[in-house]
């Protein structure tokens, strides 16, 4: 949402760039061949980690999006709970906190399976460059676009570099 | 009392003795960045952002507890300071649950403006996810275990300030913790003489004023409810 914020530098940016995979975009399979790719959210379940692989694998640049990607976040914090936190915070949120049809999702293949420990992307795969905030506000999104397109490696300084 | 001549930053200064290299730096204008140091009270070079090069020695020293010597020579700024003030943050966000997004304390926090003005753009250690708890026992105060970073500011403020030493430090390593007299909780302390000075010293969310936490920010309908049964009743007469 925070990328949609951009407002009209996204018409200018349509021309720029070809956006080949994202949430909106009608494409199942990750293509090869990527110039770059911004990645939100904490490496949470074995589908998360699987797609990671797949995404470092055919792109040249990744950027972890947003503070989820780049520290763990708010995801991260059932970490805390330590060896069964999994099956605890499954329990807290389908059983003991539902109001009826009480039952773990369960679907081999369909219900990816938690990782016992959440991790930053960087902790999975290797990162190019780190795009932090919660969300990243959309004037440093714009600037690391910026400085990727006109060709520079992209720096970010000073309160551009705010978590939260 | 006798003058000191040194340079900081090849910048020629003159600082009375016993002062200590960060008070000659600051009176010179020249910034060097702190956590656990607070104007006031005793410094106690706990949390090693203050580090500088002092010549003549390989060590680096933390100016808060360094005092001036004629002759003096400090870098306060270098390749391998940032490195190491850079590291340092990193590993008190790897050693606690530091998380910006839901911390009291976002926007005006003083460990997380040094990691932006340190250019920390991500952690390199793993995190290490402890578990800590919140001691809310206080009726008005109130202490997140998770976001402290043990520089000890409350503690001091409590000892040397306000004079009443219910804040001490439990613990060693990584699983030190600051506690209330011989680690009850805090509601229970005898000592305390809930000023909130250990609120005020804090540099994170870890201490902070009940009430100012998203979840607690219920609305307080009773005195609407009040008026409207009392008109619907005619208690009052008009």
């Amino acid at each position: 949402m925070s990328f949609l914020d951009m407002d009209e530098f996204l018409i200018e940016l349509a021309g720029k760039i070809e956006i080949v995979y994202s949430p909106i975009v009608d494409r199942k399979e990750y293509p090869e061949g990527v110039d770059l790719c911004l990645i939100e959210g904490a490496v949470c379940n074995e589908d998360n980690l699987e797609i990671l692989h797949r995404i470092r694998k055919r792109t040249r640049v990744l950027v972890s999006f947003g503070d989820c990607a780049v520290t763990g976040n708010v995801p991260a914090i059932r970490n805390q709970l330590g060896a069964g936190n999994t099956t605890e915070v499954l329990q807290c949120a389908y059983i003991e906190n539902a109001q009826d049809h009480k039952v773990l999702p369960r679907h081999e293949g369909i219900v990816p399976a938690l990782l016992s420990r959440v991790v930053p992307v960087h902790e999975a795969v290797a990162v190019e460059y780190h795009l932090p905030g919660c969300p990243p506000p959309a004037d440093r999104i714009r600037a690391v676009l910026e400085q990727v397109l006109s060709g520079t490696a992209p720096k970010l300084s000073g309160p551009q570099l705010k978590f939260g | 009392m006798a003058a000191k001549t040194l340079t900081i930053d090849g910048k020629q200064i003159s600082a009375e003795a016993g002062t200590t290299v960060l008070q000659a730096a600051r009176e010179a204008g020249i910034r060097i960045p702190t956590l656990c140091h607070l104007e006031g009270i005793m410094d106690i070079g706990a949390c090693r952002l203050c580090l500088v090069e002092v010549k003549g020695t390989t060590k680096l020293l933390s100016a808060c507890t360094t005092k001036v010597f004629e002759g003096m020579e400090v870098t306060t700024t270098s390749e391998r300071l940032q490195k190491y003030r850079r590291m340092t943050l990193e590993l008190l966000f790897a050693e606690r649950n530091h998380v910006c997004a839901v911390c009291v304390a976002n926007g005006h926090c003083e460990l997380q403006s040094l990691a932006y003005e340190q250019g920390m753009d991500h952690v390199r250690y793993d995190y290490c996810f402890p578990k800590w708890g919140m001691d809310l026992t206080h009726p008005s105060l109130g202490m997140d275990h998770n976001r402290c970073i043990l520089c000890t500011r409350c503690v001091r403020v409590c000892w040397y300030i306000e004079g009443a030493g219910t804040k001490n430090v439990a613990g060693r390593g990584g699983r030190s913790m600051v506690i209330s007299d011989m680690n009850e909780p805090w509601g229970d302390s005898e000592t305390c003489t809930s000023c909130g000075k250990c609120v005020m010293s804090c540099p994170t969310g870890a201490l902070f004023s009940k009430g100012s936490t998203a979840g607690e920010s219920e609305r307080d309908r009773s005195k609407l409810e009040f008026i409207v049964n009392a008109r619907e009743k005619k208690q009052w007469t008009v």
